[in-house]
This record gives structure tokens, C-alpha cells and sequence, in this order.
């Protein structure tokens, strides 16, 4: 196990080879993450537009895009029904997003997926996205057994949450990636809360990351509202990963700003616990630290966020316009 | 022809397309250095080392869930669940996860695995290593399944399994496993889908599943002797079920009866049935009839078992009843 890593200064960002490019690249994506997501929950609870399940990421954002900032492009991801973010975060373009959780024929997954499994999209490398707990831990597994087998050089990075800890799918899988030395790794995306059902009341003995080590895996707690942090975390930890070491396990400790899906207020949460990570808000946080930083100004920051905002308007055009995939065609989906 | 054991013929299968294709890897408990509980396995660990034959712990989840994850990443893993109970233990990864895949990708993945496993009804196993529930699986569009009764086509749908981009169920009858039958040294397959008419006969048709296509045929010697001539019809896949072969047989006699070693209610015999309703109703001449277990657990003693199980006998009574 390795130490938590804590919120990282920006005095360190230059010692951490951390450029000017690269972090508006991080700071973009964490943006059109949560005008997209802002965008969902309005067209769900304003407009009616959109129905069913839907898992926002407001407040998450800077774990898909630390962690996915640190991955080569070529490297695959597995990840959850909370997956919008990590979609986009992997590169997966914002209208077929859209589109897919409109439900429309020009989705990642043909409108057949929708919300849950809007993020599938194997061009950019984005596998799979299950909608049951803690499935997607054997099967991350199962990737990273084919790269090593094919001796292939990328890495499968698995996204859960903290409600995973719990599943027998999670201790069988990690055990299995473990004992095999599997080039996986592990992101639990703990946001304190499994449906309403707080870690405290839920995960038994120590602290989540420590179940990485109980199966032989190198593990850290990395703060997961800081995008550098869980950029440098993971970048460590993918090395080893790709060096063939085996999984690691990394626990990046957020939170979910809103309910557990768009529906959801959230009120079961203390109003103090709620408000103490506003104010730990991830891109407030960025922002600050690469405007004290001398990285950032204030008309880049409205130009990137105008930026943001125009792909979010165009992605709702865009599935708006699109045709609904023709029923009939939908039993040639069944096998390949 | 030569003869070779069912065992045999289903580790030809693995070996020759282990050979034919480098992606191609068995994942299961106790398969490798034990050899496979029923050695069906043996001897390709010596062969084609641990990398291709991995033993596993004991954990159903992650044997059926990492063979999906591999089968989407590019390898054509071969699982094995020891015994048809352990199913429903990886059941999520199996109807949940790698049956909707392709699907709810929007034909974006593909599975390409094969996950074998076997039922040991009338090996004395009692009520957990006995069950034969390869219905369930009618409800799970996404997956195929595969029973097969004899070497040969043991052997052949095996090979077509490994090279189908679907996940396929592959359930072998752990009684079929020392019986013998001539399989070809040249190259085979048999394609999915596809049933066989094991017995031609006029009377009536048997529609018999695994181990009781051999018990159909046992019936049909024995009712030989007394003037009755039963059609033998091994549908050998389960899903997809070859209606047709089952129908034409069915427009030739009139009458049918289904054996399978499944519980009766909502089985492999009710599908059967309610489908040759739907689609050939006017052919026939009397009510279809199945073969199956009573709504009750396998029991334990041997005697009760044996009582408890369809077999020639039955399905011999049954047709003589029919005629009636």
C-alpha cells in the first residue's frame, strides 16, 4: 500500500511535468463533462425530454479525466452505469452520447443501450460499460488476460464505485487479476455513497483501497477532487501496470454532488456534508489553483467554457434530428 | 470406424481447435494439472502449457466473467463449470453480461465464447449436482446451447462452438460420459441449429434431449418388437431449436412425445410442445405427451433416483399409452 495522496499544491504542478497544454486539456474535458451532465439533468427534470435511469457525474469529473488523462488513447476502459463522464473523458464524441441516451439510431450503442451503457464505443477504446454492480471487475479481469496473452502492450483500466467493494464479483475478479498478475487498473470512484446507502454503513473493517492490497495488488487513496492528484496517481500506477506487475488498486475519494440518478435530490444526505464538497468542487478547485498558478486566465477560461457549451448545444441538436433505429432491425443485434 | 469414448472425442475437439487457433484457451477449475474432473481435459496441459490451460479457483463469477472479457478483447476462451449446478453462480455474468453485450452495444462487441459444463442426473449426486435447467435459457436471447447425445456429435458441435462468435452453452450428460461411438479421424464439424433424425420411424415422434436421445432409441428396439415404429429426433441445440426438422417429423406421424431430464414444468418438452401447437396443430392426432422429472428436487438414494428419472421404459409406456 502506498501512502494517500492528499490534494497536490500548484507549486508542484511544474515538478510534476505537468504543461500548460496539458492541463487545459484536463480542465476542457472536465468542463464539457459538466455542461453535459448539467444538460442531461436539465432535459430530464426541466423538459421531460429524457426518460429512464440516468447517473449524473457532476462532482466526479476529475476522476475520469485524471485517471484518463494519464492512459495512452489506446488503452481500454470498462466501466459502469455512471458513465457519461468517463465517455467523453475517453473521447467518445458528445453527440453520440446524446444521441444514445435519447435513445436515437445514431448512439454509441444504435439507441439500444442508452444511458447505462452510453459510453460503449470500442473505436476509441471504450469496451464496456455493465449496469450491474461490481460485474465489470471480471470482466476487466478477462481483458487484461487477453492483452497479456496477445502480449499486447495496452492496459484495461476498471471504473466502480464504492458499492463494487461489496459484490462477490468484485473480490472473485481481483483475485483473479491478482493471482494471474493482469494489467488492470482498478479505479473505485468512492463518492461515499451506494444508492443512498452511506460507506459507513456499508463497508465493513478498513478502508476501501486496503481490499487492493488483501489480494496482493499495489493500492493507494488518492483525493479524488484534485485532477492533478489522480492524474499523477494514475500515471504512477499505470506504469507499474504496464511494466507487468499486475493490477493496481486505486481509490479516488469523491463525491456525487446530486442524488443517485437524475431523479434523485439526494436528501438523505446531511446539508453540512453536502455543502463542505461544493466547496471542494473539482473545477473550482482546478481553476484557482492554474489562475494562482499564473496557467490560466479569465477570457481563456470563458473562451473554453463557450467552447464546451456549443459541443453540449450541437450534441442535443444532433440527437434531437436523429431517427429512431427501425424495430425491425433490431433481431440482427441479437447474434453476431 | 474407430470408437472412441464421449470424453474423448470432446478433448479431440478442444485439441484440434487449441491447434487450429492460437487464440483459443480453456479457463475452469481443476482442468489443467488434475486433468479435468472427468479428464476431459487431460493431458493439454502437458501439451499446451498453463497459459493455455488455466486452472482457476474456485470462483464461478470470475471464470465466466473473465472468459467474457477476454472474448471481447480477442481470445476464444473455452470455460468450464464443473458441474450444471454452479451456474446460476456466475449467472449474471452469463444471461446479464455476456448475452447482452452484442446487443445493447448495438452489434459494436462480439462474444465469442464457449462455456462448457455438465449435469450429473442418475450419477447419484443428490440435490446439488444433479440439475438440468438448460430451459432457463430459452428466456436469455443472445446466448446458444448445445446438448449433445452421442461422440460424434459431441465432437463436431464442439468444434462449431469454439469457432461461433456467440457465447455458446455447451451441456454435457455426465452419464453419456464413458459411452462409445464411431467418430471420424478426418476433419468435422456440425453446424448449430441443425437436429438429427437419430431413428426413422412412422408411428410416432420422440423428441429426446442429451442423454435421453439414447433412452429414445432403447424405446424404439423395444417397441420394434411389438409393431411400433417411433421417429427419433435429436434437435442436438436447444437454442437455436430446428423447429423445422422436429415439424416435418411430427406431419409424418401425428404424434409426439418429448423427453428431456429436465423438471417437466416450463421445460425443454413445454417449449417443444407449445411451438408444434402453434405450428403444426392440424397434423396432429393426439394430445403431445412429455417425458420428464416431477416438480420435485433430485432425490438422493439410488433407488429413488432411478425412480425419479425418465428413461427407455417411460418414454416406452408413454407411447404405448398413446396408441392406446
Amino acid at each position: 500500500m502506498l501512502p494517500t495522496l492528499e490534494e497536490i499544491p500548484h507549486t508542484e504542478y511544474s515538478n510534476l511535468g505537468l504543461t500548460q497544454e496539458k492541463a487545459h486539456q484536463m480542465l476542457r474535458k472536465m468542463l464539457e463533462i459538466r455542461r453535459f451532465e448539467e444538460k442531461v439533468e436539465e432535459l430530464f427534470l426541466v423538459k421531460g425530454v429524457l426518460v429512464g435511469p440516468s447517473h449524473l457525474y457532476l462532482g466526479q469529473e476529475a476522476v475520469a479525466v485524471g485517471v484518463l488523462s494519464a492512459l495512452n488513447d489506446s488503452d481500454l476502459m470498462v466501466t459502469t452505469y455512471r458513465c457519461h463522464g468517463h465517455a467523453l473523458a475517453k473521447g467518445v464524441p458528445a453527440k453520440m452520447v446524446m444521441a444514445e441516451l435519447f435513445g436515437k439510431a445514431t448512439g454509441t450503442c444504435r439507441g439500444i443501450g442508452g444511458s447505462m451503457h452510453s459510453a460503449i464505443y470500442p473505436k476509441v477504446g471504450s469496451l464496456y460499460a455493465t449496469a450491474i454492480v461490481g460485474s465489470g471487475i471480471p470482466i476487466s479481469a478477462g481483458i487484461g488476460l487477453a492483452l497479456k496473452h496477445l502480449k499486447d502492450e495496452r492496459i484495461v483500466v476498471s471504473f466502480f464505485g464504492d458499492g463494487a467493494a461489496n459484490t462477490g464479483a468484485f473480490h472473485e475478479g481481483l483475485n483473479l487479476a491478482s493471482l494471474w498478475k493482469l494489467p488492470v487498473l482498478f479505479v473505485c470512484e468512492n463518492n461515499l455513497y451506494a444508492m443512498s446507502t452511506r460507506v459507513d454503513r456499508s463497508v465493513a473493517g478498513t478502508e476501501i483501497y486496503v481490499r487492493g492490497a488483501t489480494y496482493g495488488a499495489e493500492s493507494q487513496a488518492v483525493s479524488g477532487n484534485d485532477v492533478v492528484a489522480v492524474y499523477s496517481a494514475a500515471k504512477a500506477a499505470a506504469e507499474k501496470v504496464r511494466a507487468g506487475e499486475g493490477p493496481f488498486f486505486l481509490e479516488c475519494r469523491t463525491y456525487k454532488q446530486k442524488g443517485h440518478g437524475a431523479y434523485d435530490k439526494g436528501e438523505y444526505r446531511p446539508k453540512e456534508e453536502v455543502q463542505a464538497w461544493l466547496g471542494k468542487d473539482p473545477i473550482q478547485g482546478f481553476v484557482a489553483n492554474l489562475k494562482t498558478a499564473g496557467l490560466l486566465s479569465d477570457d481563456e477560461l470563458r473562451e473554453m467554457d463557450s467552447q464546451v457549451r456549443v459541443i453540449v448545444e450541437d450534441s442535443v441538436s444532433f440527437a434531437t434530428d436523429s431517427p429512431v433505429l427501425d424495430f425491425d432491425s433490431l433481431s440482427q443485434y441479437v447474434y453476431a | 470406424m474407430r470408437e472412441l469414448t464421449f470424453v474423448d472425442a470432446l478433448r479431440e475437439a478442444l485439441r484440434e481447435e487449441m491447434l487450429r487457433d492460437p487464440k483459443v484457451v480453456l479457463i475452469g477449475e481443476e482442468i489443467g494439472v488434475f486433468g479435468g474432473a472427468y479428464k476431459v481435459t487431460r493431458g493439454l496441459l502437458e501439451e499446451f502449457g498453463p497459459e493455455r490451460v488455466r486452472d482457476t479457483p474456485i470462483s464461478e463469477m470470475a471464470i465466466v466473467g473473465a472468459s467474457a472479457g477476454a472474448a471481447l478483447a480477442g481470445l476464444k476462451p473455452v470455460a468450464e463449470l464443473m458441474y450444471m449446478d454452479f451456474v446460476p453462480i456466475a449467472l449474471d455474468q452469463i444471461a446479464t453480461q455476456a448475452a447482452k453485450m452484442r446487443f445493447m452495444s448495438g452489434g459494436a462487441l462480439k462474444v465469442p465464447m464457449v462455456l462448457r459444463t455438465q449435469y450429473s442426473l442418475g450419477r447419484v449426486h443428490g440435490s446439488q449436482h444433479s440439475q438440468f435447467f438448460p430451459s432457463w435459457f430459452f428466456q436469455i436471447p443472445g446466448v446458444k446451447v448445445v446438448l449433445p447425445s452421442t461422440p460424434y456429435d459431441a465432437k463436431g458441435l464442439l468444434k462449431s462452438s469454439i469457432r461461433d462468435e456467440n457465447p455458446v452453452i455447451f451441456v454435457e450428460s455426465g452419464l453419456l460420459y464413458r459411452t462409445k461411438g464411431q467418430v471420424p479421424e478426418e476433419e468435422y464439424s456440425i453446424p448449430l441449429g441443425v437436429a438429427d433424425v437419430k431413428r426413422p420411424g412412422k408411428d410416432i415422434t420422440v423428441v429426446a434431449f442429451s442423454r435421453l436421445v439414447l433412452e429414445a432409441l432403447k424405446a424404439a428396439e423395444i417397441l420394434e418388437q411389438q409393431g411400433i415404429s417411433l421417429e427419433v429426433v435429436d434437435p442436438r441445440t436447444v437454442q437455436p431449436l430446428d423447429m423445422k426438422t422436429i415439424i416435418d417429423s411430427v406431419k409424418k406421424t401425428g404424434r409426439l412425445v418429448v423427453a428431456a431430464d429436465d423438471v417437466k414444468t416450463g421445460g425443454l418438452g413445454a417449449e417443444v410442445s407449445a411451438a408444434v401447437v402453434e405450428e403444426a396443430f392440424d397434423y396432429l392426432d393426439a394430445p403431445i405427451v412429455r417425458v420428464a422429472c416431477p416438480p420435485i428436487p433430485v432425490p438422493f438414494s439410488p433407488t429413488l433416483e432411478q425412480a425419479y428419472m425418465p428413461n427407455s421404459d417411460k418414454i416406452a409406456n408413454t407411447c404405448v399409452a398413446l396408441l392406446g
